[in-house]
């Protein structure tokens, strides 16, 4: 171990003292490479000091490919692979054929913390800010004390404030791990890791907290409560977050619904199967686009969603004109006809695609996530929880705002007294139920990007969304709103304890005791009119 | 005198399917034991046990069309009556097997042991004796309508809203009976039964046996439902279903008369699934399912609500044509000819099959009398 | 609260609000034993949500609504427990019971036991055909014991409803627009009628027809947004100027 740090502050001597004079790291590197050749381990560990020393742009691909095995010296000169296989000549870091006769460099374990160390020091000189961020955190879990230096030394140069960051709790977790350093840094050392806040931090304070004694404890201890309290805090966020996303949801696949439901009050059972409609046409439009402008895919989506909205809300029209209009006023009949034309539709869907799950793609401005205040947050949720929101104002928009919107109300307030007025009863009622059936064939759209687009699609959220229009009030948007944000929040806080599916038993028995208690829901509307 | 009353409770329409019931219960396992397979006359144990199926979904159809053809509850969860039913004769029928399961355990059932249950739970006990079993069929189903009607009907929730928690009702036990933490099979449910009260679940004079006892039980349930609806109580129920409001105007207490029926409903439902499961040898899941409690209304809806009759009618023609449907080439067409029956009943004959027969009598009727007053004018000089 | 007052029934300062419109303020009537009252009043003056108060289909957000010489606190019971007590409803538009015969709808207003068992197994079972047509006879609906009350026209609904509150034998009798839809000749009767009933109940009437509730020749309560404006005989309300103002029109 002894002649390790020996090395590295060479090494780090000779980086810093010869700083951008080129042509003399060539030879330093071609030196070194020089000693490969000799295949002793002497010889390796002079090389290894050599090329770390060197500066060379090559230099880290080298050690890499030490510490890998990939590195071959022979006569011919020094070679080495990258990962994928490819050849490379070790002197000009350009592509060359291995020679047969070169034989691999070897390691011992000591040679090896040689090479992790220079290799270290060289990561955290590197150019690039990326690197000198990983080989901070690097150096952060492994508290390598030979470390110091070159951090002490590249710390007043930084300017990336990220990198800057992990320099400054890298260098603290060296000092809190070095028992001989003065109390004074190590408390401030404590601190600044407190800081930092993240799981590494709390796992290497915790590490010290049995450690040590007196001021520096009760500092690491302060810490680690601090951090704990964060974490819960930061557990809860996620949970919320996590309930927003299944509550927008919810409100996705109910928002049509609160318009048939809540507004005209038919009870239409084949809602969900709009959904499921929604979801196919997202489908056959992806599949288009793969077959004759693949290089358009993203766009699939978004262009989906007119035509989920169209076609939905066609299939919606046509229920209305053809079943539903002759059933106004007899809403329990109602409900048995659109559960017959749900399995119609259900069954024509699984002749057409066939019964099992169809794919459909995420385009990739959905794919992966991105860390918000310490929180995981997948782009393809929160896609779904802006849409979401963006349909419902849409929705309220069209009620509150459009010439539709104001017959729609006027119908549903007083049927005769709109006709009276010149009102088109018929054609606002298949408008109304066409909106609430487009609306429910784009909330598929963004369904097929979270589960699996099959003939049961509709059926698995049909009743949930009678759950939450039920449980928001009949007739209040803002009810429907609420209530699936309260569920799908509720939801994921039982979860935890719970588990999934009895946390979804607990909640209907929740709801079923809340209906009880409030027969019309969270808001209902009172009045004379409304208890008939 | 009594016999006299009871053919008047009874209606001509209700004689003829007790008749009928009757008739069936003695002919068909007499053409199954005494007569031998080659002969035409024969009928074999699995078509016994086919319509021995039918019959119970026909009393689990006048237990629905009690509470929804005659008191206006729509129920969209009584398949979960109908399947606790089912789980407590399945649970005494586990208990019959003893050590002859797969793992010989003599108190555990198969899927215990499976599970690393040390000891039976609770809910479980006294499952072995025979009375406790029915006895549980009984109130098991009658206790939960119980709790939820009590609830339910408390509170006012009527209509639509009503449908829609029974419903949430038979989706939450759905759940819960697929978690292998209730102790109830989880997914699998409760099967390979062998003995029922020391008699063999798969010889065929057990189902004979079995056969008989789903028609005394269909005849039972029919007479009580016919007594019920005849009575002033069906009185009072139909005005509940008619006009509720203005019944509780008169002084009625509303909910009680709703809760009477709506457990006595769930009683019948409960004993309907309680002689099902020795019949088809199973009980898991997905009897919970809402689609089932939704097809069962369909049965009531296409045979006639409100009549008693036509919901046995009902479910004995839609299983039937399920059952030609399901087997063979027709299978894909299922799910279309029942969704079609939906739409087709509730907009084209809404008082159901019985209500077609009735509209056509009356036609004929009054046909013939306008033919028999022709005939009569005719006679008269012009 | 037996000393507050004599009266059969007692409002005051009964206030309902429905999503902040005041159907009833600060209402205050009282009706002594054996009184009969007619309510007038334009639509909207609260006259239906103050039947809804009495019979306890609406709470009232405040006041005092006290039944039988004060002694029964009428907020404190639901519907069918107000009945019970002895407050009978005929309602605006009629209500009977369409799919039940004529006879059925009588038997079933009945004063008794109104308990399922009752109705299963008990007495309501063995009431005497008599009884109900004692009921019927009194309407003039005897003929029509067999049909099915759905099938009644509109003024024999009307009657027959009566016939049900007079079954249920209450205290106090609200009834809600009876001659609504009648002819000359069916006003005149149900007038008579209503006199007739006057003798041993206590009644309100709320009715439109003028000439009908001079025929009542009882004290008229005159509504308006929900309190009173006017009362006292016809010929004092009538001659009022508000009143001939809000409802009469001049």
């Amino acid at each position: 171990m002894r002649p390790a740090p020996l090395l590295r502050t060479l090494a780090l001597l000779v980086v810093m003292c010869l700083g951008a004079v080129g042509p003399a790291f060539a030879q330093g590197l071609d030196a070194g490479l020089e000693r490969f050749k000799a295949d002793s381990f002497g010889d390796t560990e002079a090389g290894i000091a050599a090329v770390a020393a060197s500066a060379a742009p090559q230099g880290v691909a080298i050690l890499e490919a030490l510490a890998d095995r990939r590195l071959f010296a022979g006569p011919a000169g020094v070679f080495y692979r990258d990962k994928a296989g490819q050849g490379f000549d070790a002197r000009t870091g350009q592509p060359a054929t291995v020679p047969a006769d070169a034989g691999m460099v070897r390691l011992n374990n000591r040679l090896r913390n040689a090479v992790q160390a220079a290799l270290g020091s060289m990561t955290l000189l590197s150019p690039d800010p990326a690197q000198r961020f990983r080989a901070a955190e690097a150096v952060f879990r492994s508290r390598d004390a030979s470390a110091l230096a070159t951090i002490e030394a590249a710390l007043p140069k930084e300017t990336v404030p990220r990198v800057r960051r992990a320099f400054e709790e890298a260098r603290a977790a060296i000092i809190l791990s070095t028992p001989d350093a003065p109390e004074a840094g190590r408390i401030a050392a404590a601190q600044r890791i407190a800081e930092a806040g993240d799981s590494d931090a709390i796992s290497l304070l915790r590490q010290f907290s049995g450690q040590t004694s007196g001021g520096l404890k009760a500092v690491i201890d302060q810490g680690i409560a601090t951090i704990e309290q964060a974490q819960r805090i930061r557990a809860w966020a996620q949970t919320l977050w996590f309930g927003i996303s299944l509550g927008s949801v919810l409100l996705l696949a109910a928002i049509g619904l609160a318009i048939t439901f809540g507004v005209m009050g038919v009870i239409n059972m084949a809602h969900g199967e709009m959904v499921m409609i929604g979801a196919y046409v997202t489908f056959v439009v992806q599949e288009l686009f793969r077959a004759h402008a693949p290089h358009l895919l993203d766009w699939s989506l978004p262009l989906a969603i007119p035509l989920a909205f169209a076609t939905a809300g066609l299939v919606g029209v046509a229920i209305e004109r053809g079943v539903i209009r002759f059933l106004y006023g007899r809403p329990l009949e109602t409900l048995l006809a659109t559960f017959g034309i749900s399995l119609v539709l259900q069954q024509a869907i699984r002749t057409w695609f066939g019964p099992t799950n169809r794919e459909v793609s995420a385009p990739s401005y959905m794919a992966g996530s991105f860390e918000f205040i310490g929180l995981q947050i997948t782009y393809g949720r929160l896609w779904i929880v802006l849409f979401t929101l963006c349909v419902f104002a849409l929705l309220l928009l069209i009620l509150k705002a459009t010439p539709l919107g104001l017959q729609m109300r006027a119908v549903t307030q007083n049927r005769r007294m709109a006709s009276a007025m010149g009102i088109r009863t018929r054609f606002v009622d298949a408008m109304t139920f066409g909106l609430g059936s487009g609306i429910a064939g784009i909330a598929g759209v963004a369904l097929s990007q979270i589960d699996n687009v099959s003939p049961n699609l509709g059926q698995s959220y049909i009743i949930d969304s009678f759950m939450v229009v039920v449980f928001g009030g009949v007739g209040n948007l803002w009810g429907t709103l609420v209530a699936a944000f309260t569920l799908g929040i509720a939801n994921k806080m039982l979860e935890p304890f719970a588990g999934a599916v009895l946390g979804k038993i607990i909640i209907l028995v929740l709801l079923i005791l809340f209906i009880q208690k409030r027969p019309r829901g969270l808001f209902a509307l009172k009045g004379r009119a409304i208890e008939q | 005198m009594i016999t006299a009353r009871f053919i008047r409770l009874m209606e001509g329409r209700g004689l003829l399917f007790l008749a009928i019931v009757a008739a069936v219960g003695v002919l068909i396992p007499a053409c199954n034991l005494l007569i031998p397979p080659g002969s035409p006359l024969h009928i074999s144990t699995g078509t016994m046990v086919l319509i021995g199926k039918y019959l119970c979904y026909a009393m689990f159809a006048i237990a629905l069309d009690l509470v929804w053809g005659y008191c206006g509850i729509l129920s969209l969860g009584h398949g979960a009556f109908f399947a606790l039913g089912g789980y407590a004769m399945g649970m005494y029928l586990m208990r019959q097997i003893g050590s002859r399961g797969v793992y010989g355990n003599p108190i555990l059932p198969d899927f215990m042991v499976f599970l690393n249950y040390k000891e039976l739970p609770i809910t479980w006990w006294g499952f072995q004796h025979f009375p406790y079993a029915m006895l549980m069929v009984l109130l098991v189903p009658g206790l939960l309508a119980f709790v939820f009607g009590w609830l339910a009907f408390r509170s006012r929730v009527t209509g639509v809203y009503l449908s829609i928690i029974t419903q949430a009702m038979t989706y939450a036990l759905w759940l819960s009976f697929f978690r292998n933490d209730m102790g109830f099979g989880g997914n699998n449910g409760l099967t390979d039964f062998k003995d029922i009260l020391g008699f063999n679940v798969q010889a065929q004079g057990t189902r004979a046996g079995l056969f008989v006892a789903t028609c005394v039980a269909l005849i039972l349930t029919f007479v009580i439902a016919r007594l019920i609806v005849a009575s002033t109580y069906g009185k009072v129920l139909v005005s509940i279903r008619d006009a509720e409001s203005r019944t509780r105007f008169l002084g009625y207490r509303v909910e009680h008369h709703k809760l009477l029926v709506w457990v006595v409903s769930a009683m019948m439902a409960g004993v309907a699934g309680a002689l099902y499961v020795p019949q088809v040898g199973i009980i898991n899941p997905s009897e919970f399912h809402p689609a089932n409690s939704i097809e069962a209304v369909v049965w009531v809806a296409i045979g006639g609500r409100g009549t008693l009759v036509g919901a046995a009618l009902g479910a004995v023609v839609v299983n039937y044509l399920k059952t030609i449907f399901t087997s063979g080439w027709l299978a894909a067409y299922w799910l279309f000819a029942l969704g079609g029956l939906f739409v087709l009943v509730t907009l084209a004959m809404p008082k159901g099959l019985i209500g077609v027969w009735e509209d056509v009598r009356s036609r004929l009727k009054s046909r013939k009398a306008v033919a028999d007053s022709k005939a009569a004018s005719g006679q008269a000089p012009t | 609260m037996s000393t507050v007052t004599q009266s059969i029934l007692y409002l005051d300062g009964v206030s309902v609000s429905f999503d902040g419109f005041k159907a009833l303020r600060s209402l205050s009537l009282t009706l002594e034993p054996g009184e009969m009252r007619a309510i007038i009043g334009p639509n909207g003056a609260g006259k239906t949500t103050m039947m809804d108060v009495i019979t306890g289909k609406t709470r009232c957000d405040e006041g005092d609504v006290l039944f039988d010489k004060g002694s029964v606190d009428l907020t404190r019971f639901d519907e069918a427990a107000i009945a019970e007590i002895g407050i009978g409803r005929k309602f605006q538009k009629p209500t009977v019971f369409e799919s039940h015969t004529v006879a059925d709808n009588v038997l079933l207003a009945l004063k008794g036991d109104r308990g399922p068992f009752s109705a299963l197994f008990g007495a309501r079972n063995r009431i005497a055909a008599e009884t109900i047509d004692r009921y019927l006879t009194i309407v003039r609906l005897i003929d029509h014991r067999a049909r099915l009350a759905g099938d009644l026209s509109h003024g024999q609904k009307q009657w027959l409803e009566i016939a049900m509150l007079l079954a249920q034998d209450p205290k106090l009798l609200l009834i809600d627009e009876p001659v609504a839809g009648m002819t000359d000749a069916e006003t005149e009767a149900t007038a008579d009628l209503l006199k007739e009933i006057n003798k041993d109940h206590s009644v309100i009437v709320v009715e439109h027809d003028m000439g009908f509730v001079r025929a009542l020749g009882c004290r008229v309560t005159c509504l308006h947004e929900g309190s009173v404006l006017a009362e006292g005989s016809i010929d004092a309300v009538a001659g009022n100027e508000r009143v001939v103002e809000v409802y009469l029109g001049r």
